[in-house]
């Protein structure tokens, strides 16, 4: 039966083998330049205290690929479900070749199982090698991406080993639908949808509380202020941007800026915004005050007098340490949610309803 | 000896339709069965529940003495599904290797001998033979199986005349080799005249008529003479289906008896014309045909 599995999976295994050997080599031929610019940026940065500007632009100038690795990543789990997963079984039903196969002397259990089990672990190393190949190439860009924080919902799911999870739960999606809805076409759109909105659902409503969110208060500064402007009454209005001062890449759920204390209200005229009763006429917060050095320095002055008027970022977060405690608690959901889909798989296949 | 098939108030729903119901049979093993019925009766899933593809509703379903879905009938019973499917990918020699691996049983040299014979290529991919070809290589995976019990359905729609009688004489050369019980539905009764010892015919999802090939030939008459009514002739002679026009009556009877009355001049029936006059009495009549229940009746 392993044979037949293997025949009968061969071509596409083949050529995905094929595909993920060319993009590993593309990956492996940059990853040496990329790890290179970053070293050199970082050392020569360093003297200057400009390293802030360096990754912005280092992260600029590899975006695109940068987007492309990861949307791979995202992207293989659901395609192994749509074009793995739901045609396993609705192919046969639709060449009507599962009564040859049901008609040899294998009861048709062991034909799934066997089938399952061998489709399944090709699509897990599938999905797991675009994860980790992700991971392995975007070290340094992940270190530079803070529009792209490592751990937010984008990005963390396209490293690591939770795509493990997600491909080998997508393919037993793929089964079950195709079992129940037993027509490939509609059973590889019903299969796409269905993992895409548990893709969408686990980082809103299930990861941020797989681990107790981190709470933290932090001064205003540059890493975490995105502008200030002037508000009504003249005031000066701090928006906050949401990233956590010394750990860029943790996912921020939830940032606001609150007052000296809870009895002062502070008013939000834009998300993330907070007026700070600051004059900006005259003082610290005023544009025109002549300021010797670079124009940072200004806002710095600004500010340092709304920290010591005692306003600080508020911010829940899951912090980027906790990335692989994350990645193995999705990767085990991932792996109880597929094997309870196989037992369904199973146990359809077992009434004799075909 | 144990009977090949027995069915008892065998019955399938597919939603609110059912596909066959009150299918009481019991068939002798070592016969060659035809099953004859228009399309739509019923067939496929008489056929798929004997071969243990499909969980009755109600009722059981025993093959060679035991629940066909049985793992360990599995080996016992054949199974060529309609339209013979074959993996369009895999090649005669890929279907080979299947067989070989997924049957203990497995007579490869059975196999080998019946590709050569049929001159197909092993190299050839399934889905590049011809209906018939492809007819034959799911007949030989069914053979070299080595079955007790061979079930086929349709296995020989799609074929012209000339590939629908050598896949007939094949089966009937590998039936009498290997003493193997063969139940073979179709649509056309002359697919079956030549190759079938015992008759099943299934209308409208139940089952009309069942019994020896012989025995319901010898017991079936034509009679035609004078116009009567079909509700006075003796007690034992049962009315299939009659026909009058304004002088003369065209009776098929089922008698054990001999027919005894002169006025009726009485006439063989062939297997056609048997099958014929079940599938019409199931019909919705063109014309009166008060004969209907009773004939029902006889086959309780």
């Amino acid at each position: 039966m392993i044979w037949l599995a293997w025949r009968q999976f061969r071509a596409a295994a083949l050529m995905t083998a094929a595909a993920l050997g060319v993009l590993a080599a593309f990956l492996a031929a940059g990853r040496t330049s990329l790890l290179d610019q970053y070293e050199r940026g970082l050392a020569l940065c360093g003297q200057g205290g400009t390293c802030e500007r360096f990754l912005d632009r280092f992260f600029d100038d590899h975006q695109t690929p940068f987007v492309g690795v990861t949307a791979v990543a995202l992207l293989l789990p659901a395609l192994v479900g749509i074009f793995w997963g739901a045609p396993l079984v609705t192919r046969e039903l639709e060449a009507g070749t599962h009564l040859l196969v049901w008609s040899q002397s294998i009861t048709r259990t062991r034909w799934l199982a066997v089938k399952l089990a061998f489709v399944g672990a090709a699509a897990a190393v599938t999905g797991g090698l675009g994860g980790l190949l992700a991971s392995w190439w975007a070290t340094a860009l992940d270190r530079a991406a803070v529009g792209f924080p490592l751990m937010g919902p984008l990005v963390f799911a396209g490293r690591g080993v939770a795509p493990i999870g997600y491909a080998a739960f997508a393919f037993a999606l793929g089964v079950t639908v195709g079992l129940l809805v037993r027509r490939p076409l509609p059973a590889m759109a019903v299969t796409l949808v269905l993992f895409t909105a548990v893709q969408i659902g686990m980082p809103l409503l299930v990861r941020p509380h797989l681990l107790a969110p981190v709470h933290g208060t932090f001064a205003l500064s540059p890493a975490n202020v995105d502008q200030l402007m002037r508000g009504p009454d003249g005031a000066v209005v701090v928006v906050a941007d949401g990233r956590v001062p010394g750990d860029p890449g943790a996912w921020t759920l939830s940032s606001r800026i609150v007052g000296p204390s809870s009895l002062v209200n502070v008013a939000e005229p834009a998300p993330g915004g907070a007026v700070v009763p600051v004059a900006t006429d005259t003082g610290p917060c005023s544009p025109r005050v002549p300021v010797e050095g670079p124009p940072e320095q200004g806002r710095d002055l600004c500010l340092d007098e709304a920290n010591r008027l005692g306003y600080r970022q508020d911010v829940t977060f899951q912090p980027s340490s906790r990335f692989w405690a994350l990645q193995w608690y999705e990767t085990g959901i991932y792996t109880v949610l597929t094997l309870g889909l196989v037992g369904l798989c199973l146990w359809l296949v077992r009434r004799r309803q075909f | 000896m144990t009977a090949a098939l027995q069915a008892q108030d065998l019955a399938k729903k597919y939603g609110r339709r059912w596909a066959l119901r009150d299918c009481t049979l019991d068939i002798p093993a070592g016969r060659v069965v035809g099953l004859v019925g228009p399309n739509g009766a019923g067939k496929s899933t008489l056929l798929k529940l004997a071969s243990g593809q499909l969980a009755p509703t109600s009722g059981t379903v025993t093959v060679l003495g035991g629940p066909p879905a049985d793992p360990a009938q599995l080996s016992r019973i054949g199974f060529v599904a309609q339209d013979t499917p074959t993996y369009a990918g895999l090649t005669v020699a890929d279907h080979l290797r299947l067989g070989a691996r997924l049957n203990p049983r497995w007579d490869s040299a059975l196999a080998r001998e019946r590709i050569d014979r049929l001159g197909l290529d092993p190299g050839r991919k399934a889905g590049r033979l011809s209906g018939g070809e492809r007819a034959q290589l799911a007949l030989t995976l069914g053979l070299a199986k080595r079955p007790e019990l061979l079930i086929l359905d349709e296995p020989v729609a799609a074929l012209d005349p000339l590939a629908r009688r050598d896949f007939l004489r094949g089966l009937m050369e590998a039936t009498a080799e290997h003493e193997l019980s063969v139940l073979l539905s179709s649509h056309l009764v002359s697919d079956l005249e030549r190759t079938c010892d015992h008759l099943i015919v299934l209308t409208d999802s139940r089952v009309r008529l069942a019994g020896e090939v012989d025995e319901l030939l010898a017991t079936h008459h034509r009679l035609t003479g004078p116009r009567r009514d079909p509700g006075r002739l003796p007690a034992d002679q049962h009315v299939v289906s009659a026909r009058h026009t304004d002088r003369q009556s065209t009776l098929i009877v089922r008698t054990g008896g001999p027919i005894l009355d002169p006025a009726w001049s009485v006439g063989r029936l062939t297997m056609e014309d048997l099958v014929l006059a079940y599938m019409e009495q199931a019909a919705p009549a063109p014309a009166p045909v008060p004969a209907a229940r009773p004939a029902l009746a006889v086959l309780r």
